[in-house]
């Protein structure tokens, strides 16, 4: 059903408050006629991505082009896209019939009227009251509601809510149709029944549906397209099983469905080690390049001990119907394995097909912080905190005078102003809850379980992003102090070091 | 019996309060209405007040200012409490109370003071007797329209507005197909507290219009001033009349808006 046709283009759209970026200069071509799903954690952008297309907020940047023509800047009457909105948002002061007839009634449509003198002319006019009683007939029959056209809607259900502002929409035989977050007030058993009914909609109108929700399942149950969000940037696109089977970062695994996480190492071509054992594995990287390892819990292969590539302890059990949930610790690492076969509290075997292995390449393995500023007292400006620093790191051999000026040799230098590039590893830095002011300190914006330690992003209040790695469990939201030894941090000079001479 | 205390006797002041103000006052208006200057009754006012084409000059005068002030009001006010309730154009409610702020000066006072800016601009109850009635109750009632409209437009609901646009309504169609039926509660109340306070005013077209201009409220104090307590109080049987009629009229919307008053 889909076509190759490109209906909406995204090309290096961004939206800042201040800032802010809430969408962070992303490109995205959605095809005619499919279903596609922006997922990702609250705040990640994809409601302002949506009401941008939707023509709500204006992006800062870039440009959206629907059927090739920019409608970047076009009011969102003038769109031939229609919204479901997240809290149904219908008209309280008319009644079913009139809601879904609200788009039709406003719409005026070419017709060719016979003039006096024979002449055919064609105008612009509105739809015939007939006309509309039929169309608004037929989308109250799409959504199952034909019986409730007088009703009064403060008189429906939530559910029965939902169907009009679908119908209301659907009416004006969109070319998108948008769907924020639709079935977030509706229950878990309505839910499930929305979902199937609303792919069944899909399949039926043809109609490109762009679909907003954080919830994972729903994605992967309705979609033919996902596209995986996150800080406003996307992180992949892909239909549900790429997306599942071979995310793309560590984020999109952790995101999409339980999965476990490891650090690893290529040890030879198509060999990956991690657990402490060499497993075969379908993705290609270059020996010795360390990588992130993602394992589903129901592709570890359990066994009788030594029959396996590795053996560990299962250290709980939980029957879940259909299959077992274990826990295993392999030394200081936790493995969750999903098997339909029951063994005891105890030792294990484990082992993973290669096609179940997911290999990614690594990303941000460093902090790296340009353009730091050195102040008077030669501590560095980061994050609205100052941080302690060692200068002798510029040049070979020397050292910090009393004065605050570096010397080496003969040669005085006042590095005041200058602008340094800081290089902190992950594990050099210690996370505290006590917050003071003029030091550095944020909030954790992600926490990602890498079998035996945590992978946490502190984003600080001007935005800067500090990746650390520990051995605690921390909350997201949290407000935490970060510090960093001064001996751990590396340093580089932006520009000469003969231009701070004096 | 012994004594014991129930809920209900919390009532009690309401029920003095009501009868003594509000219930007593009534029916002494009506008493006097249909009684003549013994006591006897009679409908000598009545058809006094009917035989006098004057008298009911006065009540369409009072009708018609009502109505035209009411209109004048909405027109000024409904587009101040839309952006005074627009977090684009008003970050903080200082100036809402710039326009609620004359409500905090005494009445006379004002009015008094209107009197004489109105004079020194040229329009006085000499020359100009209805116009110079006519701004002085547009400068009065505005803050009591405004203030409920404003406090409607505090809740307009922003994705019903988005919705409408959605749908294919451009900004006028917006306007009146989404932002006007949601601020309707605020439109009843605003008519409410405009209509029939402007119908019984007394001092503003006394003192503007230097008594040039009799409304219902002049009439009726002309009346007792000078004794004709049965003339007067048939006209205040008439403004009754015309409250009941008009209450009548938005009950319906009233009902909707009710806890909306302000």
């Amino acid at each position: 059903m889909a076509s190759e046709e490109v209906i909406i283009s995204l090309n290096n759209v961004e939206k800042s408050f201040g800032d802010f970026f809430a969408v962070d200069h992303i490109s995205l071509d959605i095809k005619k006629g499919q279903f596609v799903t922006i997922l990702g954690p609250s705040g990640c952008g994809k409601t302002t991505t949506l009401r941008m297309i939707g023509g709500f907020e204006l992006p800062t940047g870039g440009t959206i082009l629907l059927n090739n023509s920019d409608i970047t800047k076009l009011p969102p009457y003038k769109r031939p896209i229609n919204t479901v909105f997240q809290r149904y948002a219908l008209f309280p002061h008319l009644n079913v019939f009139d809601n879904v007839a609200f788009g039709l009634k406003l719409k005026k449509v070419p017709v060719v009227v016979t003039k006096a003198n024979g002449e055919k002319v064609t105008k612009m006019k509105h739809y015939k009251m007939e006309q509309i009683t039929e169309m608004v007939k037929k989308a109250l029959k799409i959504v199952g509601l034909e019986e409730l056209e007088d009703r009064d809607i403060s008189t429906l259900s939530g559910g029965q809510q939902q169907r009009v502002a679908i119908a209301r929409c659907i009416v004006n035989t969109p070319e998108i149709l948008l769907l924020d977050e639709p079935l977030g007030a509706l229950d878990l058993k309505m839910r499930k029944d929305m979902q199937i009914e609303l792919k069944e909609m899909h399949k039926k109108l043809g109609i490109t549906f762009i679909y907003v929700t954080h919830d994972q399942e729903e994605a992967l149950t309705m979609s033919d397209v996902i596209v995986v969000m996150n800080h406003g940037v996307i992180q992949q696109v892909g239909t549900p099983e790429e997306i599942y089977n071979e995310p793309a970062n560590a984020f999109v695994a952790d995101f999409i469905g339980e999965s476990n996480i490891y650090n690893a190492v290529m040890t030879k071509k198509k060999v990956v080690r991690f657990l402490g054992a060499e497993f075969k594995c379908v993705d290609d990287f270059a020996v010795d390049e360390r990588v992130d390892v993602v394992v589903r819990p129901e592709d570890v292969i359990l066994g009788k001990p030594k029959k396996g590539k590795v053996d560990g302890q299962i250290v709980s059990k939980v029957f879940k119907g259909v299959h077992y949930e274990y826990v295993i610790m392999i030394g200081k690492n936790e493995l969750i394995a999903k098997s339909t076969e029951n063994f005891a509290e105890g030792p294990v075997s484990i082992d993973v097909k290669p096609d179940g292995i997911h290999i990614m390449a690594k990303e941000n393995l460093q902090n790296i912080f340009t353009n730091c500023e050195v102040l008077k007292n030669n501590n560095v400006e980061l994050a609205d905190g100052e941080l302690e620093i060692d200068l002798t790191q510029l040049v070979k051999g020397s050292k910090v005078d009393e004065d605050g000026y570096l010397v080496a040799g003969n040669k005085k230098y006042d590095l005041t102003g200058a602008k340094l590039t800081l290089e902190i590893p992950l594990d050099k830095i210690d996370i505290y809850d006590d917050t003071e002011s003029g030091q550095i300190s944020g909030e954790i914006v992600s926490s990602l379980y890498i079998g035996d330690h945590y992978r946490i992003i502190v984003r600080s209040e001007d935005d800067e992003e500090f990746i650390v790695v520990t051995d605690y469990e921390n909350n997201l939201g949290d407000q935490v102090r970060l510090d960093i030894k001064k001996e751990d941090i590396k340093i580089r000079l932006k520009g000469d070091i003969e231009d701070y001479e004096i | 019996m012994k004594f014991r205390f129930q809920r209900k006797y919390f009532s009690i002041p309401y029920v003095i309060f009501l009868s003594l103000f509000v219930l007593v006052p009534i029916l002494l208006i009506i008493f006097y209405a249909f009684t003549d200057a013994n006591g006897q009754p009679s409908i000598a006012a009545g058809a006094k007040f009917f035989s006098d084409v004057s008298n009911l000059n006065v009540i369409l005068v009072s009708l018609f200012l009502a109505v035209q002030t009411t209109i004048i009001c909405l027109i000024i006010g409904y587009p101040i409490a839309y952006f005074l309730a627009n977090k684009n154009y008003n970050k903080n409610a200082v100036l809402i109370m710039l326009f609620i702020m004359p409500m905090w000066i005494n009445f006379v006072l004002r009015t008094t003071a209107t009197r004489d800016i109105l004079f020194a601009i040229g329009i006085n109850g000499g020359n100009l007797p209805y116009l110079a009635t006519s701004i002085g109750m547009v400068y009065n009632y505005l803050p009591f329209v405004i203030l409920p409209l404003y406090t409607t437009m505090l809740k307009l609901d922003r994705s019903q507005i988005e919705a409408a646009a959605d749908l294919g309504a451009n900004p006028f169609q917006v306007f009146i197909h989404s932002i006007f039926p949601q601020s309707l509660p605020g439109v009843i109340s605003a008519i409410t507290m405009t209509l029939v306070p402007v119908m019984s005013s007394y001092v503003i077209s006394d003192a503007l219009s230097e008594g040039n201009i009799t409304l219902i409220g002049n009439f009726i104090y002309i009346n007792f001033a000078n004794n004709q307590w049965n003339n007067g109080s048939f006209m205040a049987f008439v403004l009754l009349i015309l409250v009941i009629f008009s209450m009548f009229l938005t009950k319906d919307k009233a009902e909707e808006s009710r806890g909306n008053l302000w």
